[in-house]
């Protein structure tokens, strides 16, 4: 049985409005039958200095990475870091993280890897339930052990490879990152500087549109009307178009992948998770430098 | 490969070795609870303070060297930024005392010697790197 949907009027203006919760719906939903609320975080940390009360945490480096190959985990260990988490198919899962939820929206793209069907995101994330002063705890829940199955990962349909880009050009494409990275003028994000590439630059007919300009300063996503000015009529999307979003290692352009998945309602959009520190770095790929 | 490790260096090192992946995470928590507050002296010197710009939260560092170029290690970083704070404190903890040579002398790889690096993305460990090579940039500009 899901557990009913956060009923905001800001929501119900988006394609998909049961894909985001407010902090208020949350904290009276906490222990709902049903529910699981995950935490994911940049900061390795965070979680252990207070959490919401009940969640789990979630290590995108650890949990959802592959240990060996650049890749994510497979069916087998989802099913163990879902039953230990005490979730089973039909359960809601919530996330929320630091950063705006950058983790957060990674964690839902690869949870829809394996088609769990209901995740949602808290609107705002971990900072806007701090802000409000929200129930914190350093008390980790310990979960009844459920039996997750094994799923098989689809990559098809909202994941792209290198090849599947370079069979996309002349398609839209957003790239998410900063202004001087779309440019060419720096390879990194400032303060990352070893997550960087050879080259710098764009892919070829990419449109800029950083991450952050989809949320308002408390975190939290812009109104639909205000999203569609941003990608419609600033990027020039059009309603079905197939796009590809990319960033540098596939964290940001997921925020913006469920933007455009989710709140716009793009039916096909792909997030290109080798983004720039692999078409930055690979041989004879064609670039683009400068703004535009 | 401890051979270039002070002994207080060494000793934060072979702690975290001698731990499983989850104990490593709650040794670094306890080293990021336990920075100390600047001491009032320093409290309202913001100007003094350096930023560490290889780190994405706002971590600042300063050094002060006394008249016998013994150091000491101050840092400040936010309260939601605990990972940061950590290495910070296991720097600042770990180099405070020792005099400047010996400062100078310690290994640029002391932060891949903790055993953190299955844990914590690279770029994390890299902003620990920035903070130990700013320290000693200051150590040689200030020592006697």
């Amino acid at each position: 049985m899901p557990v009913p949907v956060d009923n905001n009027p800001k929501f119900d203006e988006y394609v998909h409005p049961e894909v985001l919760v407010t902090t208020d719906w949350l904290e009276q939903n906490l222990g709902t039958p049903g529910l699981v609320v995950l935490e994911s975080d940049e900061d390795v940390l965070l979680y252990e200095i207070g959490h919401i009360p009940g969640s789990f945490k979630i290590d995108w480096h650890t949990d959802l990475n592959d240990p060996v190959v650049r890749d994510y985990i497979d069916g087998e260990s989802l099913s163990k870091l879902f039953s230990a988490r005490g979730i089973s198919p039909d359960t809601t899962i919530v996330i929320y993280g630091d950063k705006s939820n950058w983790w957060a929206t990674y964690a839902l793209w690869v949870f829809k890897l394996f088609g769990h069907a209901d995740v949602r995101i808290l609107d705002g994330g971990r900072d806007k339930w701090i802000s409000e002063g929200r129930p914190l705890t350093t008390e980790k829940p310990i979960a009844v052990a459920t039996t997750y199955p094994v799923l098989e990962r689809d990559d098809a349909s909202i994941r792209a490879y290198k090849d599947d880009v370079l069979a996309h050009l002349g398609k839209p494409l957003i790239d998410v990152r900063s202004p001087e990275e779309f440019s060419g003028e720096r390879t990194h994000m400032p303060s990352y500087p070893e997550e960087g590439a050879l080259r710098g630059g764009h892919i070829p007919g990419a449109a800029s549109v950083p991450w952050a300009r989809a949320v308002n300063e408390d975190g939290t996503y812009k109104t639909r009307a205000e999203l569609e000015t941003l990608y419609l009529d600033g990027a020039g999307l059009t309603a079905g178009d197939d796009v590809i979003a990319y960033c540098r290692i596939g964290e940001r352009s997921s925020h913006t992948w469920f933007a455009l998945k989710y709140l716009l309602g793009f039916e096909t959009v792909r997030n290109y998770d080798g983004s720039w520190t692999e078409w930055g770095s690979a041989v004879r790929v064609p670039i683009e430098i400068g703004a535009k | 490969m401890t051979a270039h490790l002070p002994q207080s260096l060494a000793e934060i090192s072979e702690d975290f070795l001698a731990l499983d992946d989850n104990d490593r995470v709650q040794l670094l928590l306890e080293f990021a609870l336990e920075l100390p507050a600047l001491p009032e002296r320093y409290r309202d010197h913001p100007e003094l303070f350096e930023r560490v710009e290889e780190c994405q939260s706002p971590v600042y560092i300063f050094v002060e060297v006394d008249s016998e170029n013994i150091v000491s290690v101050f840092a400040t970083a936010p309260e939601q930024a605990p990972t940061t704070r950590g290495f910070a404190s296991i720097l600042a903890s770990g180099l405070s005392g020792m005099s400047a040579p010996d400062v100078l002398n310690v290994s640029d790889d002391f932060p891949n010697m903790l055993g953190l690096a299955k844990i914590i993305s690279p770029l994390r460990l890299r902003g620990m790197g920035g903070m130990l090579r700013r320290i000693k940039r200051q150590v040689s500009e200030k020592q006697n």
